[in-house]
């Protein structure tokens, strides 16, 4: 009870704390905007239109994976620079119950690029938000969110390792945006890629909120979803425990 | 000729010091790699879309991306004297302005330049473009002309780090508006009318239409006006640039201001 209490209290603070950064404002907001404008422009002058409702789902999921990637990824890096990270380890609590709060609300501050991108388009590009299988929608939704927050978790205990965890987020925003088909189809992208899309979150995600919205059976893409998402949960647990020792043994925990 | 030194010295120097953080685990990822993926992404969502071919994706993208190393860099020139300290010891030297501020433009520019080169390059062999390879001269000074254009752009954008805390932000909204505006992705015909005109006075629109142009084999001669039009719209952005650095360095000589960051 005390630790799902921690849970809600980290998760609504950090919510509370990210949504007052201007940087993740711009990645959740104005950036899968951006994008979703660009795909809507596209695809209403290309050859093969599409729906307008599969690119405003994309550019939304766009924006969950780069408020995860960035907020996730610099999670550790940033309680060194802020001289929090000793106390996060010293209290009480597993370590993980401290990380996954702030892992999981970095994922959360991606609603924002989803309802912005769904706003957008329904004013500005005719997007009618009108879905086939709204249960389904509902349920689809924070599972999406949970598995991409438990895929944060692995991002935060890795990229610990590497010093320049933002130029490391820059590297993989795009690269996930594309194979995970967030914006083009999964079947144009080479063989070899499926692989890779098939153990991303991101995939399945925005699958069963396509599914639901658009028509299909996302029922397969949510317990993909969920899935994967306590395969994350264990091996981000794993990771944690092991960079954990491995940083009060060589008395690095604090270096920056 | 101590404005020469500092033209090109200071600005040399001054680039170092302000990017000793830009290592190449920094580097890399972010400027070599990522305008790579940016090129692949709308490549695919173009081939998805039915709209262009891959050398309209590459040749738009690699152009823009150089709106990173510009736009961010340029604003880095004057923020990060103000975030380090050592702004009003450089605005209270008797150096004149004009070598002072347009010499911490050139190592951008060069590298904008290098950036939009190295992608266009690299986004041609992995899509298979084929780009003559009698185009390379005029596409290197189109893309060096496209990376001064924006380097314009972003002195105005360095004027505004003196006011505005988050001069990032106003980098990364600058950028995507680059992206949707200038014609990378979505051919300027079928951009609204009032989207088109404002991408006549814009950074890149005219390079990329040049390089293009280039591309599919054009003589230099047949886009000479698009690259002059380029030309004068940098050099508009730089006079404008540079007359906003002035005044607000003069406002914050009047409000003491000039540290508040």
């Amino acid at each position: 009870m005390r630790l799902l209490r921690l849970l809600y209290v980290g998760w609504l603070f950090n919510l509370k704390n990210l949504t007052l950064s201007g940087f993740f404002i711009i990645v959740s907001v104005i950036s899968p905007v951006v994008f979703a404008s660009m795909a809507f422009l596209m695809f209403r002058a290309g050859a093969r239109p599409g729906t307008l409702l599969f690119v405003a789902i994309g550019a939304g999921m766009m924006g969950i994976w780069s408020s995860t990637l960035f907020g996730s990824g610099g999670a550790i890096q940033w309680q060194r620079w802020q001289g929090t990270l000793e106390y996060s380890i010293a209290a009480p609590p597993p370590f993980i119950w401290v990380v996954l709060p702030l892992t999981i609300a970095t994922a959360t501050i991606g609603l924002y690029s989803l309802t912005s991108t769904l706003l957008w388009g329904w004013l500005f590009f005719d997007v009618p938000f009108e879905l086939v299988h709204p249960g389904w929608f509902v349920l689809a939704l924070p599972i999406a969110v949970l598995s991409l927050g438990l895929l944060g978790l692995v991002l935060a205990a890795t990229f610990v390792l590497y010093r320049h965890a933002n130029a490391l987020g820059n590297l993989l925003e795009y690269p996930i945006w594309l194979v995970t088909g967030l914006l083009t189809g999964l079947a144009l992208l080479p063989g070899w890629t499926r692989p890779l899309s098939w153990v991303l979150a991101p995939t399945w995600g925005v699958k069963a909120l396509r599914e639901s919205a658009i028509g299909g059976d996302p029922g397969f893409a949510i317990l993909m979803s969920a899935g994967l998402g306590l395969v994350y949960l264990v091996i981000g647990h794993f990771c944690l425990q092991y960079f954990e020792r491995l940083a009060r043994e060589k008395a690095t925990l604090a270096l920056a | 000729m101590n404005s020469l030194r500092i033209f090109f010295v200071g600005g040399q120097i001054t680039y170092r010091a302000l990017f000793h953080w830009l290592t190449p685990q920094i580097y890399i990822p972010s400027l070599v790699v990522a305008p790579i993926f940016q090129i692949l992404l709308f490549a695919y969502i173009g081939r998805s879309a039915g709209l262009e071919s891959d050398e309209f994706y590459v040749v738009g993208n690699a152009l823009q991306y150089a709106a990173v190393p510009c736009l961010f860099a340029m604003t880095q020139m004057i923020g990060g004297e103000r975030y380090q300290n050592t702004l009003s010891a450089i605005l209270v030297s008797p150096a004149r302005r004009i070598p002072l501020f347009f010499g911490r433009a050139i190592p951008v520019v060069v590298n904008g330049a290098f950036v939009a080169a190295f992608s266009l390059a690299a986004g041609t062999v992995i899509l298979g473009v084929d780009i003559p390879l009698s185009a390379v001269p005029a596409l290197a000074l189109v893309i060096l002309v496209a990376a001064f254009s924006c380097t314009g752009l972003g002195l105005i954008n360095a004027a505004l780090s003196l006011r505005i805390r988050e001069n990032a932000m106003l980098s990364n909204v600058l950028f995507g508006f680059l992206l949707i505006f200038t014609g990378a992705n979505v051919p300027l015909g079928e951009l609204p009318g009032w989207m088109r005109t404002m991408s006549e006075g814009l950074p890149f629109t005219h390079a990329i239409e040049a390089a293009r142009e280039l591309a599919d084999g054009a003589a230099f001669g047949s886009v000479a006006g698009l690259v002059g039009t380029e030309v004068l719209i940098g050099l508009v952005y730089a006079a404008i640039g540079y007359a906003l650095v002035r005044f607000m360095e003069g406002q914050s000589r009047r409000y003491a201001t000039l540290e508040r960051s």
